[in-house]
Parts: C-alpha cells; sequence; structure tokens
C-alpha cells in the first residue's frame, strides 16, 4: 500500500526514540552493562540521524550489528532462548530497528517491539510503581502509533489523543480482565532462570544459613485468619523438616513417603486460614504446626511437611486448617525412628557426655531426658545474636560451652543433637515463627526475617512434641518478634526495627495497598475468577459461558461507543440550516445555489438576478460568510442571521 | 491468474457493496452501510503481536502482561469505532468539471461536506490506488476536491468509480467506502500538432493573410484581456508609459475577416478524428489570433464570433461530433 511506503518524518522519528527509550531505560538492571551502553550508543546515534538528517547506515552494517548483537547476548547466557537472553536480544532488535526508519512500516514495527518490552519488564517485576512506569510507557508508545499515520499534531494533543483511545480502551480491558477465561500456566516449560535470585528457605541448615534470611524483610507469605490471630508463641509455620545430620550440615529427608491426607486426629479448636505464598522456587508449602488440610495438588511428608505437586513459581493462595493441639506420630515407623536418632559417629564429645549422663539417670524415660536437656540449656545461660561467631570442628560443643551465642538454627541443631545422643528421637523443623498483623487489613505479614528452626522430640505416648529451644534463652522472640529478642544496636533490616512508629504506620499502609494489588490484580487466577463469577450468581461458569457473557458486554460497549459516535449525525450546523433556508427561497424565484459556490460569489450573482433585493442578500451572504469563515463567532451573530433570513422574502 | 481472480472478485464486492446503480443521486452520503472496516496490514501484525503477547502472559503467567494484552486489544476495538467515525456519514457532491483535451486530464471537482462538529482527518481519495489526494476537512465544512482521471477520448466522460478510504487515527484498521457521482466532464478532441494553414474562404482577405503583413489595419489600442494574444501586445506602448497597463493592438480588418472553419473543406482523405484534431487546432489558433471564426460540421454551424464563449461552443461541437451525422 502507498502509504506503508511513506518515508519517515523528522518528528515520527523522535517519537520513535522516545517510545523506544520509554520501554527499554526499565529494563537496563536486567540487561548486562555492555547492551546497555550500546542501546545507548544506538539511541544517541540515531538522535544524531534525526537532529542533522543525515543518511541512515547502510544495510549491510546493520546486519553486521544484529549478527555481533546476538553473538554477544549467546555468549552473555551461553543461550538465546529462555527470559533475560530473550529481552536482551529485544533491546537489541530494537536498537538497530531505530537505525534503519526507512518507511511507516518500520515505525509499526518498532512500536511492536516496545509493546513487547513493556511485556518483558513484567517477568522480572509486577509491582504497583512498575505497573504505572507500564502506564506511561503505553501512552507514549500510543502516541507515536498515532504520529506514525498523522504526524502534525503537537506532542501534547498527540499524547491527549492517545490517552482519550487509551481510556475508552479501558472499559475492555476491564471486562476482558475479569471474565477472559483464564488458564494456569505454564502452558509449557518455563526456563529454571525465572527464581535464581528469590531468597527464601533452603532444604539444608547449616549454622548461619537461617541468619543470612534475618537480614531480608521480603515477604515470606501473608496469612488471612478467619477470627482471631492465634496468639504470637503459637505462630509456628511448619516448612522443611530435617532428619538427617553430617556433623555440620542438616538436610530433608531425599526419599519423600507422603501421605495423601493428614495421618493424625485433631484435638480441640481448629483454626482456619488462608496462605498467600509468594513464589520461592522449592516444593514445600507453610502451613500452622499441625496442618489438618492440604492444599489442592499437595501431600503431606512422612515428617508432616505439606508439599506441592509443582515448584510454587507463582503466588499461590490456599485455604488451610490447622490443629494446634494435635497429637501425631504416637505409633511412628520404625525407620523413621531409626532416622531420628542417627548422628555421626564422633564429634561433640562434650555434648555427648552430658546426654550420657541423662541417659544413665533417666534411663528410656523421653520426657525425663527432655525436661533434663531444657533445663540444662537454661543454665548454660545461651546469649540469642544475630551476630554469632563463627565455629568450627565440634559446633554443637563450641555453641554450649564455649562461645554461648548463637541464632535459632544453632540452638535448634544443638538441642536436637544432646537429644539424640541421649537416645531421645528428635528432628529439626526449620520454618517461621509469629509474623505481623497489619491492622489496616488484618493480614498477617509473615517476613523472611522471621524465618526460623525448632525441635521435635519423639515421646513414647505422646508421639512428637514441639520443643523451641531459642525460646528457653531468649523467650522474647517468640513472644513478640525478633526485633525484641536481639541485643541492642544490632543491625537489623529496616522493616524489623520497631523504633518508628509513624514510620510503622505508614509501612503498614503501604504493604495493605500492595496486597491488595497482589490478592486482586496479580492474584486473580482461575480460581478467583471462578469464585467471582459464582459470587454473582453464575452457577459453575466454565469457559462457554464466559465467552457468552464476555462477548455480550463487550458487544453492548462497543454499541454504546457506536451510538457515541454516530450521535449527530442528523445535527447540522445551525447556520448553515438557516442558509439552506434562505438559499431554498431564492431557488423559488429560479436563482439556485451551487453547493461549491461561495456565499459572497452566490450573493454577487443573486443580486444580479435580483437586483431590488441585493441589499438584503449582500448582508446575510456576508454575515454567514462571517460566521463561517471568519475569525472567532460572535455571540448574537445567528438570532440576527436567523432574523434576517426570516425577513427575508423575495 | 491469482491477481486475475482476486480482480474479479474485488469487482463483484464492488458492485454488491454500491447495490445503487451508478451514478448516484446527489448528495451521496457515506451511510454505516456502505463503509466497510478491516485491518491493515499493520492491524493484521498488530493482532499476531498480541496474540503472541497474551500466550506469553499466559505462560508464565502474567496478570499485568493479560492487563497489557486486553488494554491493547481494547485499543483496536476503539481504532475501529475511530477510523470508522473518520469517514461515515461524509457527505459527497458532484462539483465543477472543467472541459479537457483528450490526453489531458480530467479534474472531476468533488464536493466533500463534513456535518460533524469535529474534524477528519487524513481522508484518501484515489479513482487509481497509485495515485491518492489526501484531504483533511475541518467541523462543518466543505472542501472541494479535485480527483484527476486520464481523459483518452473526446466526447462525455462520466466520472468513474472512485474510492475513499481513511487509516486515521491509528493506521491498524482501514475503512473505505466507494462512491460513483452524477458527474461527467467534456473532452475536446487533441488538437492536431500539425495542421495546415487556417482556411480563409474565397471571400476574405485571404491572400493578405497568407503573407500576414499589412491586411490587419492597425485601429487604436484598448486594455490586455487574458483571452489575447500575446503577439497582439503593444509592446513599445507597454515601455513607453513604464508601469501602466498591457495594452492591446486592435485590428480593423479582424472583424470584418470571414474564417470558416470546415469540415468538408478538409481532403476526403482525412479520417473523422483526424479532421476533428484540425479543427481543433484552427480553432485555438483562432481565438489565439483574436479573429473572429464561424464552423461547419455536418449538420452544425456556427456563426461567426470570438471570444471564449464561442470557442467553448466549437470545441463542444467537436467533441460531441457523432458519427451518424456524417
Amino acid at each position: 500500500m502507498a502509504r506503508t511506503n511513506r518515508p519517515v518524518s523528522q518528528r515520527q522519528a523522535w517519537w520513535l526514540l522516545a517510545t523506544a527509550l520509554a520501554a527499554s531505560l526499565p529494563l537496563a538492571p536486567q540487561v548486562p552493562l555492555w547492551l546497555s551502553l550500546a542501546a545507548g550508543a544506538a539511541f544517541s546515534w540515531r538522535a544524531a540521524l534525526t537532529w542533522r538528517q543525515w543518511h541512515l547506515p547502510p544495510r549491510w552494517l546493520l546486519v553486521l550489528l544484529v549478527i555481533a548483537g546476538t553473538v554477544g547476548v549467546f555468549l552473555q547466557y551461553r543461550t538465546i532462548v529462555g527470559r533475560t537472553p530473550g529481552i536482551a536480544l529485544l533491546v537489541v532488535f530494537l536498537s538497530l530497528k531505530l537505525l534503519e526508519l526507512r518507511a511507516a512500516r518500520d515505525a509499526v514495527a518498532t512500536v511492536l517491539l516496545c509493546y513487547f518490552l513493556v511485556l518483558g519488564q513484567f517477568l522480572f517485576t509486577q509491582t504497583i510503581p512498575t505497573a504505572l512506569l507500564a502506564c506511561l510507557t503505553v501512552l507514549i508508545t500510543t502516541a507515536t502509533l498515532l504520529a506514525a499515520s498523522d504526524d502534525r499534531p503537537q506532542p501534547q494533543p498527540q499524547l491527549r489523543h492517545a490517552g482519550l483511545m487509551l481510556a475508552q480502551a479501558l472499559p475492555f480491558m476491564l471486562l476482558l480482565f475479569l471474565l477472559f477465561p483464564r488458564v494456569q500456566g505454564p502452558l509449557w516449560g518455563i526456563p529454571q532462570d525465572r527464581f535464581s535470585a528469590v531468597s527464601g528457605l533452603s532444604d539444608t541448615m547449616s549454622p548461619g544459613s537461617i541468619a543470612l534470611l534475618s537480614q531480608s524483610d521480603a515477604i515470606a507469605f501473608r496469612a488471612k485468619f478467619q477470627g482471631e490471630v492465634p496468639p504470637q508463641s503459637q505462630l509456628y509455620w511448619r516448612g522443611p523438616v530435617m532428619p538427617s545430620f553430617d556433623g555440620r550440615t542438616w538436610r530433608v529427608r531425599q526419599t519423600l513417603g507422603a501421605y495423601a491426607e493428614v495421618p493424625y486426629d485433631g484435638l480441640g479448636a481448629a483454626v482456619d486460614y488462608e496462605v498467600t505464598l509468594e513464589p520461592h522456587g522449592k516444593f514445600w508449602l507453610f502451613a500452622l504446626e499441625l496442618p489438618a488440610t492440604l492444599p489442592p495438588d499437595s501431600a503431606l511428608t512422612s515428617d508432616y511437611q505439606p508439599i506441592a505437586r509443582q515448584a510454587v513459581r507463582n503466588r499461590m493462595r490456599y485455604t488451610q486448617r490447622a490443629w494446634p493441639n494435635a497429637i501425631a506420630g504416637v505409633n511412628e515407623a520404625q525407620g523413621v525412628l531409626r532416622d531420628a536418632l542417627a548422628l555421626p559417629r564422633d564429634g561433640n564429645p562434650r555434648t555427648r557426655a552430658v546426654s550420657a549422663s541423662w541417659r544413665a539417670q533417666h534411663g528410656n524415660d523421653g520426657a525425663a531426658i527432655l525436661a533434663a536437656a531444657e533445663t540444662f540449656f537454661s543454665q548454660q545461660l545461651l546469649i540469642y545474636t544475630l551476630n554469632p561467631p563463627l565455629l568450627g570442628g565440634d559446633i554443637v560443643d563450641e555453641f554450649l560451652f564455649d562461645s554461648k551465642r548463637g541464632f535459632c538454627e544453632h540452638f535448634a541443631a544443638a538441642f536436637v543433637f544432646a537429644l539424640r545422643a541421649a537416645g531421645v528421637p528428635a528432628r529439626v523443623v526449620a520454618g517461621y515463627q509469629g509474623g505481623e498483623v497489619n491492622p489496616v487489613d488484618g493480614y498477617l505479614v509473615v517476613r523472611q526475617y522471621d524465618a526460623h528452626a525448632w525441635a521435635e522430640a519423639w515421646i513414647a505416648g505422646r508421639g512428637w512434641v514441639r520443643i523451641d529451644p531459642t525460646a528457653i534463652s531468649a523467650p522474647s522472640r517468640i513472644n513478640s518478634n525478633l526485633a525484641a529478642a536481639v541485643p541492642a544496636g544490632e543491625e537489623l533490616p529496616f522493616l524489623a526495627r520497631s523504633d518508628l512508629a509513624w514510620l510503622r504506620e505508614l509501612r503498614y499502609r503501604l504493604d495493605a495497598v500492595t496486597n491488595g494489588w497482589n490478592q486482586w490484580v496479580l492474584g486473580y487466577n482461575p480460581q478467583r475468577q471462578r469464585d467471582l463469577l459464582a459470587g454473582l450468581g453464575m452457577k459453575e461458569p466454565d469457559w462457554r459461558s464466559m465467552t457468552a457473557i464476555l462477548s455480550v458486554l463487550c458487544g453492548g460497549v462497543m454499541l454504546g461507543l457506536t451510538i457515541w459516535i454516530l450521535r449527530n449525525r442528523l445535527r447540522v450546523d445551525p447556520a448553515f440550516a438557516a442558509w439552506r433556508r434562505f438559499t431554498a427561497r431564492l431557488a423559488r424565484r429560479g436563482i439556485v445555489w451551487q453547493p461549491w459556490e461561495g456565499p459572497l460569489a452566490f450573493a454577487q450573482r443573486a443580486a444580479g438576478q435580483a437586483p431590488r433585493h441585493a441589499q438584503s442578500i449582500g448582508e446575510i451572504a456576508a454575515l454567514y460568510a462571517r460566521m463561517r469563515y471568519g475569525p472567532a463567532p460572535q455571540e448574537g451573530d445567528l438570532v440576527r442571521l436567523k432574523q434576517m433570513i426570516a425577513a427575508f422574502h423575495p | 491468474m491469482l491477481g486475475k481472480l482476486r480482480h474479479r472478485l474485488h469487482e463483484t464486492f464492488v458492485r454488491w457493496a454500491l447495490r445503487v446503480r451508478p451514478p448516484e443521486p446527489a448528495p451521496i452520503i457515506l451511510t454505516q452501510r456502505r463503509v466497510y472496516v478491516l485491518p491493515t496490514r499493520a492491524g493484521l501484525a498488530y493482532g499476531a503481536a498480541l496474540g503472541v503477547m497474551l500466550l506469553g502472559a499466559m505462560n508464565y503467567n502474567l496478570s499485568l502482561g493479560y492487563a497489557l494484552v486486553f488494554l491493547l486489544a481494547g485499543l483496536g476495538i476503539v481504532a475501529i469505532l475511530h477510523t470508522f467515525r473518520n469517514l461515515v456519514l461524509l457527505s459527497i457532491r458532484p462539483g465543477r468539471c472543467e472541459p479537457v483535451f483528450a490526453g489531458g486530464r480530467a479534474q472531476f471537482g468533488l464536493l466533500l461536506e463534513n456535518r460533524r462538529s469535529d474534524a477528519r482527518t487524513s481522508l484518501r481519495l484515489f479513482i487509481d490506488e497509485e495515485d491518492p489526494i489526501e484531504v483533511d476537512i475541518g467541523p462543518h465544512t466543505s472542501r472541494a476536491t479535485p480527483l484527476g482521471v486520464p481523459a483518452e477520448k473526446r466526447g462525455w466522460l462520466p466520472m468513474p468509480r472512485f474510492t475513499i478510504e481513511t487509516t486515521w487515527p491509528l493506521g491498524l484498521i482501514r475503512a473505505w467506502s466507494y462512491a460513483v457521482p452524477d458527474l461527467s466532464c467534456l473532452v475536446y478532441p487533441t488538437p492536431a500538432a500539425k495542421a495546415p494553414p487556417l482556411p480563409w474562404s474565397s471571400d476574405s482577405a485571404r491572400g493578405s493573410a497568407k503573407d500576414g503583413r499589412g491586411a490587419d489595419d492597425f485601429s487604436g489600442l484598448r486594455k490586455h484581456q487574458v483571452a489575447d494574444a500575446p503577439r497582439h501586445v503593444a509592446w513599445k506602448a507597454v515601455a513607453r508609459q513604464q508601469d501602466g497597463p498591457l495594452l492591446t493592438k486592435l485590428f480593423s480588418g479582424a472583424a470584418a475577416q470571414q474564417l470558416w472553419l470546415d469540415w468538408a473543406a478538409l481532403p476526403d482523405t482525412i479520417d473523422t478524428e483526424q479532421r476533428l484534431s484540425i479543427l481543433a487546432r484552427w480553432i485555438l489558433d483562432a481565438d489565439a489570433a483574436g479573429l473572429a471564426w464561424g464552423l461547419r460540421l455536418p449538420a452544425v454551424r456556427l456563426a461567426p464570433d470570438n471570444g471564449p464563449a464561442q470557442r467553448s461552443a466549437g470545441l463542444q461541437a467537436l467533441a460531441l461530433f457523432s458519427h451518424g451525422a456524417h
């Protein structure tokens, strides 16, 4: 088509440069530095080309640059598929496309690339600021698309026009967002790199690994309770259970024998809540001890840890019930108990000696040994700190007898070691403890610095019993929070500090907004869509009925807009209507106005044919001409024109 | 082969689309029934890009990705409406069409009338797709737009079907319509490049016209008029009075001479079109010389006269001359 061959004008080139900048700047932290610099150079080149109106670089040079860019991306990532390499390639293409803007067609291609890059941003972050930034980019991009077909308007009206069109697109977006039948991704495999940098608990625990998490205020998950939030000291969020120990590191069980239903019975009141879990790339789900139900598509390990069938790669929502007083594992399998007693052959002789003394005193009475261990831990006057000294060799001995300073993993590891050495089956449980209720929306927010490790001992007749050795030495960690437990002056994550009330208030509000965004915008998934439609009275909504409703509603909006478009189809300019009355009267005298005739020329001709009315014809035509073609029409002009024409009888 | 088929399908569509037998009575209003809307190539690319983006958003469960795709899809729908609105209910009236010589370009004047309170932007009109005219029409404004077409044969040239289209504002959607206004252009025969000299009839001062000297007695000067031949400008007189008006020399002999441009005067070996061409050349020459002339065709006789009206009448007679009259 002739139109797409039109060369790109200078103003269009500026628009395209602005769009490319707006689309690629937010991605600068995600692509390698050399690419950012190269893209910057290409943009500057484009600016110089536009400014000086130089010739475009020859095509062979661009082909070479594309190859160079692709090779560069490949060398950087060793692949060109996947999230980050894909985005990097798009940036390469966009930068070079700017240097070959020959025809309107190239402008459209550039705009489409920019839309892709906006989508690319969302692979990395989908926060509210990202969304606002993306809105701005889409506005500029749309204005550029407008300029690609008509570059005459100034930037400001062009942006306003784009804004108007986007505003009209909003109802369609809302309808589609709510009603377009959602599918739960992924449709095909997702490259693993999506979760390379997510912080969270790992499946091993060695001294210092949880202390590292305490420096992060990233959110692990949120929980919304039906009814009262249980007391802080009961909020033990069970995560990976680690029964195997090699002298330094605790690990989760490699073979996961799994229950499809919980193998224990509830006792006392149940607690119901809903968890919104941030993606962490691992399989486990966090549940308040002890889980009474299992989320869909999940199972319970033999260590009572709920795990999902697929790694948690998206923010996930599930309802849960907990039995805080459940008795579990009274008839525990021998294999599990054997694993819970296993210790390395040697090491930590001092702790082993103490354990041997408990064993000698209490024999097989697990409960008594447990009590003795608790007493021993409290007598050691251990100090809970975020900055424990580095330990080497016999880490349990060094912690209990020499440094006496440690974080929760030291406490838990030492306690389980001592129990096992005394012949009591025990294991380390990692997870989160506590959380903070946001008074604005009532959600309990659990952050990475709430990560914790505690111990579980198996007592004959009572099953698995939770003991938190940290609570023995630092009860405030369990009863309030981290900040209350660590000595003053230790470095805490910004959000964990509790000294600034107004700051905390602000944080609560921000967090409530973020949570609402996560729950209703980002977390709008097939389940939430079904719930919403069911709430609106649709029984068993499926994709067919959704599509039907969607079509009807979109059609309705379109109809409304079409009516708006055709609304003034019969509205004729009143001045023109009056002029038509005037010409109709003259036509009866045989003086026919031709539509191509200007009013003044017609008046002259008509005056010649009807000299008696020359004056009034001239006056009417002059007034009409001034109204139609003159500067600003004056008030009362129309009334005067109508009066003059009404009084005109040729 | 394929191109031919496409062309035939297109013609069938157009015939169906126009429905009214051309030419149409004025004014032609492009009602919503006769404005067609389809995506352009850019629009198809836009749609394909949205499809890929939707797949990406699904695969990575990007809620904002869904939102972006749906916003852009909404933008596409809005673009349909805006493009449609840019064209629909435009009123077209046939305007003036000046006669042309065959071989020239007939310019059909159209009066595009925007009765709306919003401007219409970037409307493209064409008869031949390679040669479009782009116009904007302000609110409540009419705009005269000439649409050219090569005039090949003498006679009345009816305005062919023309297309009016727009892809404004986003270039993603094309709205178009066809119209055949009731408008014809008079095409004069091409004046012959080589023609015999003006045929002075025997009763006129033929001999003196041949040598071109002394026969036309100079009788005075008058103000120059556009139709006056440049060689009759009294350059000397003009130079004398410096910045005065151009003056034309008047010759007393001019009105008295009898110049008959006669069909029958030409040899029988010359065919009809050639004859008409020569006659057209004579008319132009005689008119340029400011001579009074008469025209004799089989069944047509035009009394001697001079001036633009005589010229038009003569040329029209030639243009509409038909064989049957011979």
